[in-house]
């Protein structure tokens, strides 16, 4: 490959390759491969999905009713979010309203994920590319405890307490059976933390592995079972009645309340003073990894406070895209229009007719076509690496006026920030100062990292938001959570499209159905890893990870450590990203080497 | 020190008579012949906690995030103290390299030793390249670390039966890993399964030293012997005949049976209806929603999910006492009539759906 001279980048893949397959710690299957030049800075990155179900083909023919079981399998970890844009995009497309109370609660159950998903993202998927575990081992008791206290009053913080810990670590560790830690990147020049820092995260992963399942329980209570609760055209499955044993009642209500109150705590005195305490030792992080975020952001917005309103005036986390990093004008989204939104395939194992041109997904076609190009290394069922100039991932290529667009909580507060919502803008602008680091700091690894775990805190607080609306109207006695006027098909218009839209913990989704005699007739998702994983386009613009790789210095390339750190800052997840199948169900697989 | 498998065993109340039978019992079915009962003995009283290896196919993660809601035991003390999980892609520290050193360590130097539990299928449409990590087919993966696996756990329906991929047409050609590899499976079927269920399998193996009673198909009595409907604390609705009509109707709100909406309780074998979901908060029916039927092979294609099983006729609700006996008696008739053929309608697909494919 030449030099590619795009959006401000120069690749240049004539360094030696890297390749980092399988990125761990992600939802799915992601391969990542990077050029480094002589002195380990990345000069080229590839992002490679690695895995493909095709459910949108399997969704054709069926009841519409149905379609929110079957996308809600999309993904299991941010499990829930298919299943919304999927009611949404059925009610949309017949024309149903849902009762007041049925928003509330869905709110409340997307608002739980939120805060139960990024928690888990922080500790268990993210922690570990920042915290030595090992290093632990050296730490003080009583310093780790001091710590502890000096930055929150999470009562969890005794000497004793670090102490216990520090020994089951290390009677762990001199078993020589280090399970998940094992072969991690223990003692590379990329950890900073000191080891009471370190210690104290390695109890705060421990303790939030534990707490996580009681936030999930809202989920339970209202969808019977997390992960994967179950959810309703129309409204919600769970009716109200306070005075019946087979409803939502007091003791269901007193339950859901007590939860929040932990979430809360939990998250405002432990997750967020551990960010801050973590991120103010990797300051160098708000240099690199940005990408595109600069540039172009893209949110679809979330949370209507106003049941079956997804203008601004209600969506309590507002809609809009960035362009080419103008803050001062927030472009409007429309997913309906034709034109705004639409997904290319000239790099991803698929096949149109016409490759120059992208499809809105109303219209998407996707047939698979797995073809490796002329440059890549190894065989078809043994690839050592992939051809960057051809096709290379089974992710699609979703453009928003032709541009790539990040999405995720980074985008969801500078569109917020942009448009000066304060409940966004005034705790970005309080860590910033707290980390003394200016407003483009934001546009980084550490940036995305941070804007995550204040939405977690967000949405805690907008739990108890959406309880104290739910208490009110029932109070006021309203109790309904369906509308069932259209529950039977003999309702429905003949033929009826619509869009469901949704902000996932990861980012802008969107589903597109057409519905004909009463059975889904076409059914295509847009997913927030599709636009950040995406490969490049027809005019080699690179999307947000292979952009947020770039000139990143690695320690120890073969210890791919920094590569990790900037994936993870997007929370892949791959199972989302790589499920399209035409409509049309054509021909499965054409499968050529050339 | 860690505590050995064996102190894990004799601290659980387990009797050395029992740890050697285990021993014998797993030398056996690996084939090792006189003397090789020994040999494990010795290994698990010397080497520590169990290895596992955790694979990921075709799937969505659900049965991870299960696991992890686990109330007893706690995920954090079975993976820190009674299990060794060196290898699962969503939690491990290392990736890449480190990450495939990391499984060829442990398949190597545990061989015949470790278990193999499997999250999702693999697709073997198009020589298996729907789902490459590491740039190669998944099923060459799964293969290669079941020729030596003491036992094979298949988390959820995805690798019990194929489940959402698998659905009519089945794109990628998913397939459920009984039917790719020789070794016998341990099915805990269910999207996803319980995670009460799902410990209580792992810790019945490591403590108890055999695999729980499977039935025909593969499934753990304990948990999956029973119908959701068997257990239903709506059961008496359904055989008083008092049913939700439409959502969240008078019904709906006193907990009446969600029969007619389309509940699959009474042909889902299942635990939903007595450990419950989430440390026991509910389970979907006691949410206001039917069972899906998510743990039985190829619900998805068994119709709308709202779908009601059998035509039984509408009928009046409380009407008097004389009404109510005659509905008992005819949906009692119905419903045995609709477990019968389920039942077996199941033994044949169970038949069917057993066969190994072609390797």
């Amino acid at each position: 490959m030449a030099v590619i001279e795009t959006q401000g980048f120069r690749l240049d893949n004539s360094g030696r390759r890297i390749v980092v397959d399988p990125i761990t710690r992600i939802e799915g299957h992601l391969r990542i491969e990077v050029n480094v030049d002589a002195k380990n800075v990345i000069t080229n990155a590839v992002s490679t999905g690695t895995m493909w179900r095709g459910l949108e083909v399997i969704l054709k023919g069926r009841d519409p009713r149905d379609a929110w079981a079957f996308t809600e399998r999309i993904c299991g970890v941010c499990t829930g979010v298919h299943a919304i844009a999927s009611v949404r995009a059925v009610e949309d497309a017949i024309g149903i309203k849902i009762p007041d109370n049925a928003n509330i609660i869905r709110n409340l159950m997307h608002a739980t994920l939120y805060a139960q998903d990024h928690l888990v993202h922080f500790y268990h998927l993210h922690a570990l590319d920042w915290v030595d575990v090992v290093s632990a081992l050296n730490a003080d008791p009583r310093r780790t405890s001091e710590l502890a206290q000096s930055i929150s009053a999470w009562p969890h913080s005794s000497i004793g307490y670090y102490r216990d810990l520090q020994s089951r670590l290390k009677r762990f560790v001199e078993s020589g059976q280090l399970g998940p830690f094992k072969n991690g990147y223990w003692g590379h020049p990329g950890y900073k933390l000191p080891p009471e820092a370190n210690l104290m995260a390695i109890g705060h992963y421990l303790e939030a592995l534990d707490f996580q399942r009681e936030i999930v329980k809202i989920q339970t209570i209202f969808g019977g079972k997390n992960p994967h609760p179950n959810w309703l055209v129309g409204g919600v499955p769970s009716p109200i009645d306070l005075d019946s044993p087979g409803a939502i009642n007091m003791e269901r209500l007193n339950m859901v309340a007590r939860i929040i109150g932990e979430t809360i705590a939990f998250i405002d005195q432990v997750y967020i003073p551990d960010l801050l305490a973590i991120a103010s030792f990797y300051k160098d992080w708000a240099k690199w990894g940005g990408g595109i975020a600069s540039q172009n952001v893209l949110a679809y917005g979330e949370f209507p406070d106003i049941a079956n309103d997804d203008s601004n005036k209600s969506l309590l986390m507002p809609r809009g895209a960035i362009l080419n990093g103008n803050l001062k004008e927030v472009q409007p989204v429309d997913l309906k229009d034709m034109n705004e939104i639409q997904e290319f395939v000239p790099h991803s194992w698929y096949k149109y007719a016409d490759e120059s041109k992208g499809l809105h997904p109303f219209d998407g076609v996707t047939e698979p076509e797995f073809v490796l190009g002329k440059n890549t290394k190894g065989t078809r069922t043994n690839i050592e690496n992939v051809d960057e100039s051809a096709k290379y991932s089974w992710v699609k290529t979703p453009r928003f006026r032709g541009q790539p667009m990040e999405v995720g909580p980074l985008a969801r507060y500078v569109v917020a920030y942009a448009m000066g919502r304060p409940e966004f803008k005034e705790p970005v602008d309080m860590v910033l100062k707290k980390l003394d680091v200016p407003l483009p700091a934001l546009f980084s690894t550490l940036g995305r990292t941070a804007a995550r775990g204040l939405e977690c805190s967000w949405a805690a607080h907008k739990m108890k938001y959406f309880y104290d609306k739910l208490i009110a109207n029932i109070k006021a006695g309203q109790l309904a959570t369906a509308n069932v006027d259209n529950w039977e098909p003999r309702t429905w218009p003949a033929e009826c499209k619509g869009v469901g839209y949704c902000e996932a913990p990861r980012g802008a989704l969107g589903h597109w159905i057409r519905i004909k005699n009463a059975k889904i007739d076409n059914y295509q998702c847009i997913v927030p890893t599709t636009w950040n994983a995406g490969p490049r386009d027809g005019k080699s613009q690179i999307g947000p990870y292979e952009a947020a790789l770039m000139n990143t210095p690695m320690a120890k390339p073969d210890e791919p450590l920094e590569v990790l750190r900037t994936i993870h800052s997007f929370d892949p997840c791959l199972a989302c990203a790589t499920h399209v199948i035409s409509p049309e169900g054509k021909r499965i697989a054409t499968v050529q080497v050339r | 020190m860690t505590p050995t498998f064996y102190e894990v065993m004799r601290q659980q109340g387990i009797t050395r008579r029992s740890f050697l039978k285990f021993c014998s019992l797993t030398a056996a079915s690996l084939g090792l012949g006189a003397g090789g009962a020994t040999k494990i003995a010795h290994a698990l009283e010397t080497k520590p906690r169990v290895p596992v290896v955790w694979l990921h196919g075709l799937e969505c993660t659900c049965c991870t995030e299960s696991f992890i809601r686990s109330a007893h035991p706690l995920a954090s003390d079975l993976v820190l103290s009674m299990l060794s999980l060196d290898y699962d892609d969503t939690i491990m520290a290392a990736a890449g390299h480190q990450a495939e050193a990391a499984l060829e360590d442990t398949i190597t130097r545990y061989k015949g030793k470790y278990i193999l539990a499997v999250e999702g299928n693999p697709p073997l449409g198009d020589d298996g390249v729907f789902c490459i990590p590491g740039g190669r087919p998944f099923v060459d993966k799964l293969r290669r670390v079941a020729k030596d696996a003491a036992a094979v756990v298949a988390w959820g329906s995805c690798a019990s039966w194929g489940c959402v991929q698998a659905a009519r047409p089945n794109p990628t050609k998913a397939t459920p890993i009984h039917q790719v590899i020789d070794n016998p499976v341990v099915k805990v079927p269910g999207c996803p399964p319980i995670a009460e269920v799902m410990t209580g399998v792992v810790t019945y193996i490591v403590t108890f030293g055999r695999l729980p009673e499977l039935d025909r198909q593969g499934r753990p009595k304990m948990f999956y012997s029973q119908r959701i409907h068997d257990k239903c604390y709506r059961r008496p609705h359904f055989d008083a005949g008092q049913f939700v009509e439409a959502w969240d109707d008078r019904g709906a709100r006193e907990g009446y049976c969600l029969y007619k909406m389309g509940c699959k309780g009474p042909t889902t074998y299942n635990a939903c209806s007595t450990v419950r979901w989430n440390e026991g908060v509910s389970f979907p029916i006691g949410s206001g929603h039917g069972c899906i039927g998510c743990s039985e092979d190829g619900f998805w294609d068994k119709g709308s999910f709202y779908d009601r099983l059998t035509n039984i006729k509408e009928f009046g609700i409380e009407a008097n006492a004389d009404r109510v006996g005659a509905t008992v008696a005819i949906v009692a008739g119905a419903a045995v009539a609709a477990h019968a053929a389920v039942t077996a309608i199941k033994r044949a697909r169970s038949a069917k759906s057993n066969e190994k494919v072609e390797k």
